[in-house]
């Protein structure tokens, strides 16, 4: 079938091909901040009703608990940062060069280093949005528990780290054909 | 789907979620039971309470103390707890919320209804009737001679409405008829709330189904208890258990036919969960068997809240703070007396 694909002139397979690169591109630099920020926000929406109605029984715990917050804020903050990376790996290439094997290789690496990136930290951010509530409701009833809680966090945490450095090794193979 | 309620649950749920694990650090521990048996008399319990969240209640009560001033001013927390919920709630919360006042309203109509027969005051009556179930209409439940007058005047508006079908009789209320009627709308209700959480799936269904089925299965020992050697006949007897739960269907068979207390016991120790709390107790003896009853409740109901994001919390907090209003009641009626050796008969520890 594949064999197919590349030779018959109107099949799916050459229908992929035609697409540009710099549309794959574009999506990817979408997804990683759009879909990171989509985490970001459901991680912070989920720990932040939870601390509001413990705290009301336990005003000690804010200001321990935001820490839950600006966790879930880093995995935003990782988006915007390989979003700017990314942009700038985008280069024009004469309209000659543009179906290039060179150039749909840049454009599908910029591509899978959005797709990376933004659902890493999409599924990092629900992770330690969901710990902190938990953790904020731990902390009401029980402060030797916040310490214990915040390291299962930090390794939730760890896991939008990991999106964002292969993300960022995807993304150095982006060279785009020389004019 | 079960296991994903943590990705949505807090959209509408998670700050009531937190209040009620607030109230729920507030419940009387052990070792506050423990300083309230030391009282010698109302005024120390009224000093040891005030320390509690119940203080802001009791602060303003002159001495000398009743008991039923206590359970009074303790419900009224409960209330205000329950209503603060239900008020910040939106559906399908709120109907849960709506569900467990249904118990109250029911026992609410039978003590007006009992109390007419016994020609009490309906103003008296109103007054002992539990806050959480009140509804508009409720005097005029002294007015109605049979169970269909019942319905069609007062009832037919209240959310108890669809448990009435199988209890529309024209037969005269009398004690043996009243009891049925609250058995059997007890029974209804059940099986109706047992459906609604089924219906919500998830966490809420499964811990819901066992506190509930938990629920169902005391009723029906109960039933056979206090039906062995009255006029009610087997059939009428197996009408009353709901048609869920553990011991449904074989088990209702067994107790159906049970005539005493051991026939009973042998029934249900062929169930592991209910045959713990019969081997706590000696051959013969049935007063102990309402607290290893509420103790097992109580232990279940703790179990509720290790799991997040779910509303069984919410029906567990109301019956734990229930049972710890029966506690005051029944710690402050042994001090009142002075019969402070009985006090760890009736005492239900929670944590």
């Amino acid at each position: 079938m594949s064999g197919v694909a590349l030779t018959h002139a109107s099949s799916w397979g050459a229908a992929l091909v035609r697409i540009s690169p710099y549309t794959f591109s574009a999506i990817g630099i979408a997804i990683s901040i759009g879909v990171s920020v989509l985490g970001a926000a459901w991680g912070i929406y989920i720990t932040g009703s939870s601390l509001i109605g413990a705290a009301i029984e336990a005003p000690r715990i804010t200001s321990k608990n935001l820490i839950s917050v600006i966790f879930c804020e880093a995995v935003a903050i990782y988006g915007v940062i390989v979003a700017i990376i990314l942009q700038t790996k985008l280069e024009s290439v004469p309209s000659s060069k543009m179906y290039d094997p060179e150039s749909l290789r840049a454009g599908y690496a910029i591509f899978a280093s959005g797709i990376i990136v933004g659902f890493a930290n999409l599924v990092c951010g629900l992770c330690v949005g969901i710990i902190g509530s938990s953790c904020a409701l731990s902390d009401a009833q029980n402060s030797t528990l916040f310490v214990k809680i915040l390291v299962i966090e930090i390794f939730g945490s760890a896991l939008g780290l990991f999106g964002v450095i292969v993300g960022i090794i995807m993304s150095a193979q982006a060279t785009w054909p020389t004019k | 789907m079960y296991g994903f309620e943590a990705l949505t649950f807090n959209i509408h749920g998670g700050y009531l979620e937190a209040i009620v694990r607030g109230h729920r650090a507030g419940l009387l521990t052990t070792a506050d039971y423990n300083n309230l048996c030391q009282c010698e008399n109302l005024d120390d319990i009224k000093m040891h309470l005030s320390a509690t969240k119940y203080g802001s209640y009791l602060q303003n009560e002159p001495s000398p103390l009743h008991t039923t001033t206590i359970v009074e001013k303790c419900t009224l927390k409960l209330v205000d707890d329950y209503k603060h919920m239900l008020c910040q709630a939106t559906e399908p919360m709120s109907s849960f919320l709506e569900y467990i006042r249904y118990g109250h309203m029911i026992d609410n109509v039978v003590l007006i209804v009992t109390g007419t027969l016994h020609e009490r005051d309906v103003q008296e009556l109103i007054e002992k009737c539990h806050p959480l179930g009140m509804f508009d209409s409720i005097a005029t439940l002294a007015v109605a001679q049979n169970m269909r007058e019942l319905y069609r005047l007062v009832l037919v508006d209240t959310p108890l409405a669809p448990y009435f079908s199988e209890c529309l009789t024209s037969e005269d209320l009398d004690d043996m008829n009243i009891e049925i009627m609250r058995n059997t709308l007890y029974k209804a209700y059940l099986e109706d709330f047992y459906k609604f959480c089924q219906k919500l799936g998830g966490a809420t269904s499964e811990i819901m189904s066992d506190l509930l089925a938990f629920e169902a299965d005391r009723r029906a020992v109960n039933i056979t208890i206090n039906s062995i050697g009255t006029e009610l006949t087997r059939e009428d007897r197996k009408k009353l258990y709901s048609n869920f739960g553990l011991l449904y269907p074989y088990g209702h068979e067994e107790l159906a036919i049970c005539e005493d207390i051991d026939q009973v016991r042998g029934v249900m120790e062929k169930y592991p969960p209910y045959q713990a709390i019969f081997s706590k107790m000696s051959y013969g003896e049935s007063q102990m068997l309402d607290k290893a009853f509420y103790e097992e409740e109580v232990r279940r109901l703790c179990l509720a809240f290790e799991q997040q994001f779910h509303y069984a919390v919410f029906f567990a907090y109301m019956r734990l703070r229930e049972q710890e209003i029966r506690n005051l009641m029944w710690i402050s009626e042994c001090v009142a007396q002075n019969q402070k050796s009985r006090i760890h008969d009736s005492v239900v520890y929670m944590f």
